[in-house]
């Protein structure tokens, strides 16, 4: 059908985006795209270094804890919870997105308020996730944990971790705060004078992105 | 979790359009997919079962799944026209070979570091003993 459209339509003719999208919008796309690749360049180092390690500590060794639970061997249930603390919240804020469509202020600051909630819930999953490393040992230039063949790790393993999850949790602290700044407009009627909530599609997009990252995070750190 | 589900009945009998039940299909669908991972892993951990390169074949294979709907439905580039797809998706091409080059990168890099350390005899290697002599 696309296709058809575009055949019909001549998008390079001029008069209109040949995107079919907002200025806003697309470079929106434009600025996640670059940060794909930045966030592509941290995990891909990630990558060589493991692989030119010879041995790396096992996750599910190092990752096992869960708030409360004291000693108890829980490998993957924490990260699990999070995971789905984060694929909620962009639920919802695609929800947020959706009664924009319909123009309906109540929804959108309904969905987007539970969109903060979920935002904050990881965030503090994560504070409390980084805490018991820390109190480990753990942090950069500091690796208390063994390689899975019982020889003493290099502190790569700690570096990486801190600071892809740091950075991860840095455009989640972010997009936590767009989220507020457009929710306020929200209730102020911002939006509903504009016409339009293209403003909370744009945000959306950010959003939605720090979860597609989440789910490349969440396989590499705690999965391979 | 409770909580939460009660809401998704709620939501999908006030407003049942298409566009919300396609947001939950795909959140199910993401949902599934997370528990199939955590499910192999822990299959793993308990029988050694699927061989490790299987595994993370599968992981990273259904890391693609979940990845495809989330850009696709959530951030809604399925829905767009070709060009804005095209515009995305081409630059992205780059990650093929990146990932190639620098994992393969890394991989020698081990080879070489594990053939060159101390104690190892030194005439399996006359291609890198060549090479020693640049230095």
């Amino acid at each position: 059908m696309d296709t058809a459209v575009t055949a019909k339509k001549k998008w390079w003719g001029g008069g209109y985006s040949p995107f079919n999208v907002s200025y806003g919008k697309l470079m929106m796309w434009y600025f996640l795209m670059s940060d794909t690749f930045t966030f592509g360049a941290l995990l891909i180092s990630y990558g060589t270094i493991r692989f030119m390690s010879t041995s790396w500590p096992d996750p599910n060794s190092v990752f096992r804890a869960f708030p409360l639970m004291g000693e108890a061997h829980m490998p993957l249930v924490f990260v699990s919870l999070m995971t789905f603390i984060l694929i909620m919240s962009s639920v919802t804020m695609v929800l947020a997105v959706h009664a924009g469509h319909h123009k309906n202020q109540k929804d959108v600051a309904k969905w987007l308020t539970w969109t903060i909630v979920g935002g904050i819930a990881f965030l503090s999953c994560q504070a409390w996730e980084w805490t018991h490393l820390f109190h480990e040992g753990a942090w950069w230039g500091r690796n208390p944990f063994l390689n899975v063949d019982g020889t003493v790790a290099s502190t790569n393993f700690t570096n990486f971790f801190f600071t892809i999850t740091g950075f991860h949790g840095l455009h989640v602290t972010s997009g936590v705060v767009l989220n507020i700044i457009i929710l306020a407009n929200v209730l102020k009627g911002t939006y509903e004078n504009r016409g339009h909530y293209e403003m909370v599609e744009k945000v959306g997009l950010y959003w939605h992105f720090v979860d597609l990252v989440w789910v490349f995070v969440f396989t590499c750190f705690y999965l391979l | 979790m409770e909580h939460t589900h009660t809401i998704v009945g709620h939501e999908q009998n006030e407003h049942g359009d298409a566009t919300t039940r396609t947001i939950w299909k795909t959140f199910w669908i993401l949902l599934c997919v997370t528990i199939v991972e955590v499910s192999l892993a822990f299959l793993y951990l308990e029988t050694d079962f699927p061989n490790r390169i299987i595994l993370n074949s599968i992981f990273i294979g259904l890391t693609i799944v979940k990845a495809f709907f989330i850009v696709a439905e959530f951030m809604h580039l399925r829905h767009e026209i070709k060009n804005l797809i095209l515009t995305i998706l081409i630059p992205l091409m780059l990650f093929v070979w990146f990932i190639i080059a620098f994992l393969a990168d890394g991989d020698s890099w081990r080879n070489m570091r594990k053939d060159l350390s101390p104690g190892k005899p030194h005439q399996e290697l006359p291609a890198v003993h060549a090479e020693e002599g640049h230095h």
